[in-house]
């Protein structure tokens, strides 16, 4: 069943990260405006992922009366985004901050798009779940878009448990966890390949079914990325190691 | 990229008021023709340690230092050197702009006059307009150089006593808080003329602005209780600072 998961950890109200350990600013009013950035990253990772667990549970109960809410809910997202940006904004222009203070804005910037992309995938899945609900035919391999997307919604849960508590081990963690979303997307494209092949009549279906396991393997590329953001953020520069990567979906056909 | 050419190198330097010790086994290489910036808290030894430059310590009854400090490779503290000398090369700017009750003319005039730098009122004429000039002021005031200094705006004073500093002729300009009682506006030009400064002069500068030291500097050394923390390239500093200690004080955290 796709439900959300809790979160592990609430959000603190003075945010924590490497040199944070029970140091507060002078002025008590920036370690509110960084609160207030927390909880609005922290409020929309949850919507992201409420997004995804529900488009995900109604492809699997094959419903289709949620899915036009989970499309007209992506404008709250949006809206979320924008009013990151603004108290970003606001913290650089009125607090002037340095150094991991700093790095720590510019990253809610980028994980707030993360984010909100995470949510386009979501409402672009959305869309397709209308055309993939209603075929009768239970030949598509439906079981693995399912496992991956859990994977990905599970990857989202953790790598915000980790941002809220700027815990870098736990976002390497998750970062590491993308190589198994990239496995299941490289034998899903062939089977799905291998089926349009074979059902030419289906091309519609498995178009649709392709574009969906594509955006849930997004999804895993942007909670990725998020992590390695959480990493910066601590230690002023990226992982160094390349990730392990297994998604070879895009080289697949070249050689026959 | 070829590293700066190291102006002024300073080693295991200790400063003592008396039996209180204001620095601690300071050690450190200031680049030529790049700003210096010198932070930290009230009492953490970075003025002190900026009058060791043109031993201005000097002055100060009771104060004495150990260890080492060059000027392009020779200790200043050796007996062969010629402190007045010394100073000229060295011009310093202070917090609040104190031109001379004269006029501005002979403010800037005033230090090529006492070090017989001019051999005729036309070489003097030249060497006046020369420092307004790289000081930015002249268009400003050379319809009134005969005018008091007193009677410019604190900006204007404070740039009249950067062109009486460099009237000298020095290599190295010290500024001590030069725009902490300026407004924003002046403060913005004074920040344009020092970099342009430094073309010509190793500046080494105190102040208690992060952002000021994070604008025009190159460099930026952290002072804490009279000990260097911390050392580096502005940019590093302030984005990724080595020490927890400089991280804590540029975020204006207490733990």
């Amino acid at each position: 069943m796709f439900l959300q998961t809790q979160r592990m950890s609430k959000p603190r109200h003075i945010y924590q990260g490497r040199l944070d350990k029970g140091m507060a600013h002078i002025v008590s009013a920036f370690d509110q405006d960084f609160a207030a950035l927390n909880d609005m990253l922290a409020r929309l990772g949850g919507m992201a992922e409420a997004q995804l667990s529900n488009v995900m549970g109604a492809i699997e109960a094959r419903k289709l009366d949620a899915l036009d809410a989970i499309i007209s809910g992506d404008k709250e997202l949006d809206k979320i985004e924008l009013d990151i940006n603004e108290q970003a904004l606001r913290l650089i222009a009125l607090r002037a901050p340095m150094a991991q203070d700093l790095r720590r804005v510019l990253v809610s910037l980028k994980v707030a798009a993360a984010l909100e992309r995470i949510g386009d995938y979501a409402k672009n899945i959305a869309k397709r779940s209308k055309v993939i609900i209603p075929d009768t035919n239970y030949d598509v391999p439906m079981a693995s878009i399912l496992t991956m997307a859990r994977l990905a919604q599970t990857m989202l849960n953790q790598v915000m448990d980790a941002y809220v508590a700027m815990d870098s081990d736990l976002a390497i963690d998750v970062w590491e966890q993308d190589i198994a979303i990239d496995q299941i997307h490289t034998a899903l494209f062939q089977s799905l390949l291998e089926l349009m092949a074979t059902s030419g009549d289906r091309a519609t279906i498995i178009s649709h079914l392709l574009f969906t396991a594509k955006n849930i393997e997004r999804v895993g590329d942007h909670v990725t990325n998020i992590a390695e953001q959480i990493y910066f953020v601590n230690h002023g520069k990226f992982p160094e190691d390349d990730r392990p990567k297994a998604d070879t979906a895009s080289a697949l056909g070249l050689d026959g | 990229m070829l590293s700066p050419v190291t102006k002024i190198q300073a080693e295991n330097v200790n400063v003592f008021y008396g039996t209180n010790q204001a620095l601690y086994d300071v050690s450190v290489d200031i680049p030529q023709n790049q700003v210096t910036a010198f932070i930290g808290p009230s009492g953490c030894g970075k003025s002190t340690f900026l009058r060791c430059f043109n031993r201005m310590n000097d002055a100060i009854e009771g104060c004495h230092m150990n260890g080492r400090i060059a000027i392009d490779s020779e200790d200043i503290y050796s007996s062969a050197i010629d402190v007045v000398e010394l100073r000229a090369r060295i011009g310093m700017v202070f917090q609040k702009p104190n031109p001379f009750p004269k006029s501005i003319y002979d403010n800037v005039a005033y230090g090529p006059r006492i070090h017989g730098l001019t051999q005729n009122k036309s070489d003097l004429d030249a060497l006046v307009e020369t420092s307004l000039r790289r000081a930015g002021l002249w268009n400003e005031v050379k319809d009134r150089l005969l005018a008091i200094g007193s009677g410019l705006s604190g900006g204007q004073q404070q740039r009249l006593c950067i062109a009486r500093a460099i009237a000298v002729n020095p290599d190295i300009l010290l500024m001590d808080e030069p725009c902490s009682a300026l407004d924003p506006i002046a403060t913005a030009i004074i920040e344009e003329l020092i970099d342009e400064l430094r073309q010509r002069y190793t500046i080494i500068m105190v102040t208690h602005s992060m952002q000021q030291a994070a604008r025009i500097s190159q460099k930026t050394a952290y002072f804490h209780m009279g000990k260097l923390i911390e050392f580096g390239e502005t940019g590093d500093v302030f984005t990724n600072p080595k020490n927890e200690q400089t991280e804590a004080y540029i975020s204006g955290k207490i733990g």
